[in-house]
């Protein structure tokens, strides 16, 4: 520690008075215009605790004298949006489901709401292009378990399929095997009886007379003595060549054994009516729409 | 010597240094952290948040052994396209009874706090086994084990008990038939239901993991997953009186 003023003679600088075996450090200054900017940051911070919410006090905390809050922020931003959306909400609320495609501006609306509320609740099971998956139906086919018009799928979306919601779809297949309903022997009987109807290969040896015997005992009161499914009952077409849990042998005889029966949520509550609406028209357009 | 020379005393002196450093600290601990146990507007009143039933904080805990929370956050925040998105914001009330919070900082995932109820347990069981069989896209990681794996809940009173000293209102009789209530709500028709749902309303007793053989990790997983952001019922809730 030597003297303080000594000033660096290249530079021009002051030191600091630190001296390591003979070398100096500079005290260079910070830049004038650095040193403004960190004084008003703090004269900023002084009038951010003034108008916004800031200390906390002895019961509640100081809310500032812009009185925002990001709560009501929020409320407001969602109102704008309501505003903003009304002409069309409240026209698709006002419209039948059939005629909403016969006013096209109505119609991009509800494919626009519908499509973005398709991928962000329903595209985790039934695929982000209505694809669907093993044991969750595809919704671009012309296949519908519970229907495929404007006012059945809306009916599906609102209320689901064994969702435990009042009004929800419900059926349940039997667990023919699980229950002691048929034998196994008879379950690979009826399993590739109900193979044979679907124009796929049966095991050899496979007594098929038998098997629509036991077809039309246990199966046909729900799938239709040809086959062709209930949709009020939820029971699939067996002869359409589309199948939710597999056609192999095996997969039919874990569903006859066992049972099958998936679930779908119930969206009323969740959705508000008009996204429901548009949800069932987006759904209805994507390929396999019912009149 | 002017003030600003005084910081020479920290600089040369490292107890002196640490005691300060903790003496800053301490302040904002202070102002920030404080203020949150004692104010009253901190934790909003709501009707219908209860404390997790056993099998759903059995489900939390793998939850949070499996670090959900590094890729998933719990909490909505007050802005329009989350609210858009995943429903109404998050409330305090709605963690006040979770040790510790899962509210997480990141979002690899979606966020997590409604998804109770917004898809069906085999959509979850088939998820967690293999994710991209339901989401081809998704980055998430497949959990294959947990409805392989048995749940243990021999200790699960324990857990209760150490909630309970923590603060969260579980009664002796909800400690005392713990695990009972863990085999209760993992049974479809369980006969033991009603007393559950006395103890724990809204609460849904079934076989979450489809295997009525076994009481899986997968069971207290989804059963803590369909739980989540249900509790509140926000057709009742006052928005106005919680504006803060």
């Amino acid at each position: 520690m030597a003297d303080k003023t000594h000033v660096d003679a290249v530079t021009g600088t002051a030191t600091t008075g630190h001296v390591w075996d003979g070398i100096r450090e500079l005290n260079t200054p910070l830049p004038r215009w650095w040193l403004w900017l960190f004084y008003i940051t703090i004269v900023w911070a002084v009038g951010y605790w003034i108008v916004y919410p800031a200390w906390p006090l002895v019961t509640a905390f100081t809310t500032g004298t812009f009185g925002w809050a990001s709560r009501s922020a929020v409320v407001t931003d969602l109102n704008e949006l309501k505003t903003l959306r009304a002409p069309m909400t409240t026209k698709l609320a006002a419209t039948a489901l059939a005629d909403i495609k016969s006013d096209q501006a109505l119609a991009d609306f509800a494919y626009a709401q519908g499509r973005s509320a398709f991928r962000e609740n329903c595209g985790p099971c039934h695929g982000a292009g209505g694809g669907g998956a093993k044991g969750y139906p595809n919704l671009n086919d012309n296949d519908w378990l519970w229907g495929g018009t404007l006012e059945q799928i809306r009916q599906t979306i609102e209320f689901g399929v064994r969702s435990g919601h009042a009004k929800a779809h419900e059926s349940q297949m039997p667990a023919f095997g699980r229950d002691g309903m048929l034998k196994s022997d008879e379950i690979v009987t009826v399993a590739n009886y109900v193979r044979a109807i679907a124009n796929l290969a049966t095991r050899r040896g496979t007594d098929l007379a038998a098997g629509k015997k036991l077809y039309a005992d246990n199966c046909a009161v729900c799938h239709g003595a040809e086959g062709k499914g209930n949709k009020e009952l939820g029971a699939p077409d067996l002869t359409d060549g589309i199948w939710l849990f597999g056609s192999d042998e095996a997969s039919i005889i874990e569903v006859i054994t066992n049972s099958r029966g998936g679930v779908m949520p119930a969206w009323a509550g969740r959705l508000d009516p008009e996204t429901i609406k548009a949800l069932a028209y987006y759904v209805h357009t994507l390929g396999g729409g019912e009149k | 010597m002017s003030l600003w020379h005084k910081h020479a005393i920290f600089e040369k002196n490292s107890i002196v240094l640490v005691i300060g450093v903790l003496v800053v600290i301490a302040i904002g601990g202070l102002v920030e952290i404080t203020p949150l146990f004692y104010l009253k507007s901190t934790i909003e009143k709501v009707d219908g948040v209860r404390p997790y039933t056993p099998l759903e904080l059995a489900g939390r805990n793998i939850y949070v052994r499996e670090g959900c929370y590094n890729c998933h956050s719990q909490m909505i925040r007050a802005l329009r396209d989350e609210v858009e998105r995943y429903g109404h914001y998050s409330l305090a009330a709605e963690s006040m009874y979770d040790r510790p919070f899962q509210w997480g900082s990141k979002r690899t995932g979606p966020d997590l706090a409604r998804i109770g109820a917004k898809y069906s347990d085999e959509w979850h069981r088939d998820h967690l086994r293999a994710p991209k069989s339901v989401v081809p896209t998704t980055v998430m990681p497949a959990y294959p084990w947990l409805e392989a794996t048995e749940l243990d809940f021999a200790h699960i009173e324990d857990e209760l008990k150490v909630n309970a000293a923590l603060g969260v209102p579980y009664s002796p009789e909800m400690i005392r038939e713990a695990r009972a209530d863990v085999k209760a709500q993992a049974t479809t028709d369980a006969p033991d239901a009603a007393a559950l749902l006395k103890r724990y309303p809204r609460s849904q007793a079934r076989d979450y993991d489809g295997n009525p053989a076994r009481i899986t990790e997968a069971d207290a997983l989804i059963a803590y997953l369909q739980v989540l952001g249900t509790l509140v019922d926000f057709k009742l809730y006052d928005d106005k009186a919680n504006i803060r």
